[in-house]
C-alpha cells in the first residue's frame, strides 16, 4: 500500500512509530508468522488438532439443537461440517502451510478474506448473506487455533502499534507498554476507555478513526501522532524522518516535565496543594513515581467487575486493593466503590433493563440496594487498609441519607471483621463524590458526615448542563467554564473549608492545565488527574502565584459566560504561563 | 471419460447452504473430478466437491449450470447429480 494519511480524534499525546498488530477481541489472532522448516510438522499437527476440535464442537451443537428444536434445525450444523470438509480446509491449507511456510491462522484468515470478497461481489443479496455461515465456521476454527486464549496480548514479544475496532477494559488488562507503543481504534472518543488507558500509560492514541482496522494489514508500518490525531500508514522515507524528529522533540519536552517529579506542587508564593493520580488499571501503579504523583485521588474499581461472569469475591478484591496499598507508599490512595450500572453486568446481577441508565440504579444506589455486592467490597477495602494509607469514597451521592446508609453498612463490616478476628483498619477516612448537582448544592450538609469531598466534574457537568458529552450534536454544551459549574465548585470548596475539611477534584477539569489557575484560586486542595498530565499540571502550579489565582477566581465567579472566563484567565496569568497554556 | 451436461436448479431456495452441502456429499461419492461452469456468473469454474466454491455460484432457482465430470465413473456421477437436482435436493419445494 502506498503512503496513506488518516485522521481521527487525538486521544493521548505523543508520537509512536511501529508495525501494525491487528487485534481481534473474539479471541483469536491473525498475525502472520513465518515458520522455520523444523516447525512445519508441529504446525500441521496443531492445525489438524484444531480442525478435529471444531468438528467435535459442531457435532455437539448439532446434538443439542436436535434435542431442543428437532432434526430440521440441526441440519444447518451438518452443513457446517461439510464446510469443514471442503478441500480448502482439508487440502489447500495444509499444503500452504508447507509450501509458503506460514502459520495456520493467517492462512485460514486469508482464505476467508478471499471468500468474503467473492461473496460480497455477488449481486444476489440472499446469497451474499449466506457467507455468514462460512464465516461462523471459520471463526470457530480460528478460535480453536488460538487455543481460545484471550491473552494474545500477553504473548506479544515485539514492539507494535495496536490497531482494533475497539478495546474494552478486559482487552487492555494484559497490555504492556513494553510491547504496545501506541493505539488506533475505529470507534471511541477522548473519554472512552482506550483513551483513558492510553493517557495513563503515556502511550499515543488516535481513536474514532472509523475504518482503520479494515484499512491496515499486518506488516504495515504506521506513525501515530496522538497530538494531532493523525495516522500515517506506510510512511515514505521523508515522512518517517519528519516524524522521528517530532518524536524526539516531544520526548525531550516530556523529560523536562519529569524533572519536576521530585519538586512539590507549590506556587511561587508558597501555597501548596496535593497533586495525585487517577488510576483505572493496576499497571498504572508502576508509573506513579515516574510522574511525580503524590498519592492516588481516584482508584477506580470497575476493572474488577467488568467482562466476567460472576462478581469478584472479597478475596480477589482484597488482593487488588492490597497491591494498591503497598504500592502507594506513604501517600494516601482513595478507593472509589463500585461505580457501574446494572447495564454493565446485566446477566449476572439479574437487574432489569433500564431505559435511562444514566439516571438509574447505578453506583452507590446499586450498592445500597445490593449489600451482598457492596459488603464484600467494603470488607476487602478495610482489610487492605491495614497494609497502607487507604481512604474510601462513594460515587453518585445525591442525598445525605445515602451517605448515612453507606456508613452504617461500612460499620457493620467493621464489626463483622472484628468479630472474625481479621486483620483490618477501622478508622479509615470516608469521602463522597460530588457529581450530582444536588450534592454540590447541599455540600455544607454532606461534609458534616464525611471526612472529605471530591468533585467529579465529568458527570457534574453533564448532569448540571443536561448534556451527553458523546452526543456530537450537543457536545459543544459540555463546558467546564460555564458559570453554573464554577459556582457549584466554589460552593463545594467553601462548604468543605468552613467545616475545616479538604476538597479535591478527580474529574478531567483538574487535569486540564488551562483551568489550574482558576481552580487554585478557588481553593481546591487536591488535584487528581491522569498520570501522564501530572507533570504539566505541576509545572503550571509552580508558575502561578496563589494571590493572583485568588483574584482570578473571585473575578471569574462574577462573569456571565464561559468565553469571558477563559479570556479572564488568559489575560491574567503570568506571561510565561500564558505562552504555555494558550 | 469426459462428460458435460447442463442441469437446471429447480428448487425454490436455489443452491443455498444446505442444498450445496447435499451436492458436495453426492459429488464426493465419485472418484471423477466434477466441475461446474456458470457462464452468467463471471465464467468461473467451480469444484463441485468444494462447498465454499459452490456458495460463490449464487445459483438461484432457474439457473442453468454446466456440469463437467471427468473420470472413470463420470457416467454414474452425472446420473446422480441429474437426479439430485431434479429431486430439488430432497427439499419440498
Amino acid at each position: 500500500m502506498a503512503e496513506k494519511i488518516l485522521n481521527g480524534v487525538p486521544a493521548a499525546g505523543g508520537i509512536a512509530i511501529g508495525p501494525v498488530y491487528l487485534y481481534h477481541p473474539e479471541g483469536f489472532s491473525v498475525s502472520r508468522r513465518n515458520l522455520k522448516p523444523e516447525e512445519l510438522a508441529e504446525e500441521l499437527a496443531r492445525y489438524q488438532g484444531a480442525l478435529t476440535k471444531t468438528h467435535a464442537q459442531i457435532s455437539g451443537l448439532e446434538e443439542k439443537m436436535q434435542e431442543k428444536l428437532g432434526k430440521e434445525h440441526a441440519a444447518i450444523f451438518q452443513a457446517h461440517q461439510v464446510v469443514l470438509e471442503d478441500p480448502l480446509f482439508t487440502d489447500e491449507i495444509p499444503q500452504s502451510i508447507q509450501s509458503r511456510r506460514l502459520n495456520a491462522e493467517f492462512l485460514v484468515a486469508e482464505a476467508l478474506e478471499k471468500f468474503k470478497s467473492v461473496m460480497e461481489s455477488l449481486e444476489d443479496g440472499y446469497f451474499r448473506e449466506r457467507g455468514g455461515d462460512i464465516q461462523d465456521v471459520s471463526n470457530r476454527l480460528l478460535r480453536n487455533l488460538a487455543g481460545g486464549e484471550k491473552d494474545q496480548l500477553k504473548k506479544l514479544d515485539r514492539e507494535v502499534i495496536l490497531i482494533a475496532s475497539d478495546l474494552s477494559p478486559s482487552d487492555t488488562v494484559n497490555l504492556s507498554p513494553d510491547t504496545v507503543k501506541g493505539f488506533c481504534t475505529d470507534i471511541g472518543g477522548r473519554t472512552s476507555h482506550v483513551a483513558i488507558v492510553a493517557r495513563s500509560l503515556g502511550l499515543p492514541a488516535v481513536v474514532g478513526m472509523q475504518a482503520i482496522s479494515a484499512t491496515v494489514q499486518e506488516g504495515d508500518m504506521v506513525v501515530v501522532d496522538g497530538n494531532k490525531g493523525v495516522v500515517v500508514v506506510n510512511p515514505l522515507p521523508q515522512t518517517l524522518k519528519q516524524y522521528r524528529k517530532l518524536k524526539e522533540d516531544y520526548e525531550a519536552f516530556q523529560k523536562s516535565l519529569e524533572e519536576l517529579q521530585a519538586l512539590p506542587a507549590q506556587t511561587p508564593d508558597g501555597h501548596q496543594v496535593t497533586l495525585a493520580a487517577n488510576i483505572e488499571i493496576p499497571q498504572e501503579l508502576d508509573e506513579l513515581a515516574r510522574h511525580g504523583a503524590e498519592g492516588i485521588g481516584l482508584f477506580r474499581t470497575e476493572f474488577l467487575f467488568l467482562d466476567r461472569e460472576e462478581i469478584p469475591t472479597e478475596e480477589e478484591q482484597y488482593v487488588a486493593y492490597k497491591e494498591l496499598a503497598t504500592k502507594t507508599g506513604v501517600n494516601p490512595a482513595i478507593i472509589r466503590t463500585l461505580d457501574l450500572g446494572g447495564d454493565k453486568f446485566l446477566s449476572h446481577l439479574n437487574v432489569l433493563h433500564e431505559s435511562n441508565p444514566f439516571l438509574g440504579l447505578r453506583a452507590i444506589r446499586l450498592c445500597l440496594k445490593r449489600p451482598e455486592i457492596f459488603k464484600p467490597q467494603l470488607r476487602a477495602i478495610l482489610r487492605a487498609a491495614a497494609h497502607g494509607p487507604i481512604k474510601i469514597m462513594f460515587p453518585m451521592i445525591s442525598t445525605l441519607a445515602e451517605i448515612r446508609e453507606a456508613k452504617i453498612l461500612l460499620n457493620q463490616c467493621v464489626q463483622q471483621l472484628k468479630k472474625e478476628g481479621m486483620v483490618f483498619r477501622s478508622g479509615i477516612e470516608v469521602g463522597a463524590m460530588i457529581e450530582i448537582p444536588s450534592a454540590a448544592i447541599i455540600a455544607d450538609v454532606l461534609i458534616q458526615e464525611v471526612d472529605f469531598l471530591s468533585i467529579g466534574t465529568n458527570d457534574l457537568i453533564q448532569y448540571t448542563l443536561a448534556v451527553d458529552r458523546v452526543n456530537e450534536s450537543v457536545a459543544y454544551l459540555y463546558d467546564p467554564a460555564n458559570p453554573a459549574i464554577l459556582r457549584l465548585i466554589q460552593m463545594t470548596v467553601d462548604a468543605c473549608h468552613r467545616a475545616g475539611k479538604w476538597v479535591g477534584m478527580c474529574g478531567e477539569m483538574a487535569g486540564d492545565p488551562q483551568f489550574v489557575p482558576l481552580l487554585l484560586g478557588m481553593g481546591l486542595d487536591e488535584f487528581s488527574a491522569s498520570v501522564s498530565v501530572i507533570p504539566e499540571i505541576k509545572k503550571v502550579i509552580r508558575l502561578m502565584p496563589y494571590d493572583k489565582a485568588r483574584e482570578i477566581a473571585k473575578a471569574a465567579l462574577q462573569l456571565k459566560t464561559s468565553g469571558e472566563v477563559l479570556k479572564l484567565i488568559k489575560d491574567n496569568v503570568p506571561p510565561e504561563l500564558k505562552a504555555l497554556l494558550f | 471419460m469426459k462428460l458435460a451436461e447442463k442441469l437446471e436448479i429447480v428448487n425454490k431456495l436455489g443452491l443455498h447452504l444446505r442444498a450445496a452441502a447435499e451436492l458436495v456429499k453426492t459429488a464426493n461419492k465419485f472418484k471423477c473430478s466434477i466441475t461446474i461452469h456458470h457462464a452468467a456468473g463471471g465464467a468461473r469454474n467451480v469444484n463441485a466437491k468444494s462447498l465454499m466454491g459452490l456458495m460463490t455460484l449464487a445459483a438461484a432457482k432457474g439457473t442453468e449450470l454446466e456440469f463437467e465430470a471427468d473420470g472413470e465413473d463420470a457416467k454414474d456421477a452425472m446420473a446422480a447429480l441429474r437426479q439430485l437436482l431434479a429431486n430439488k435436493f430432497g427439499e419440498k419445494e
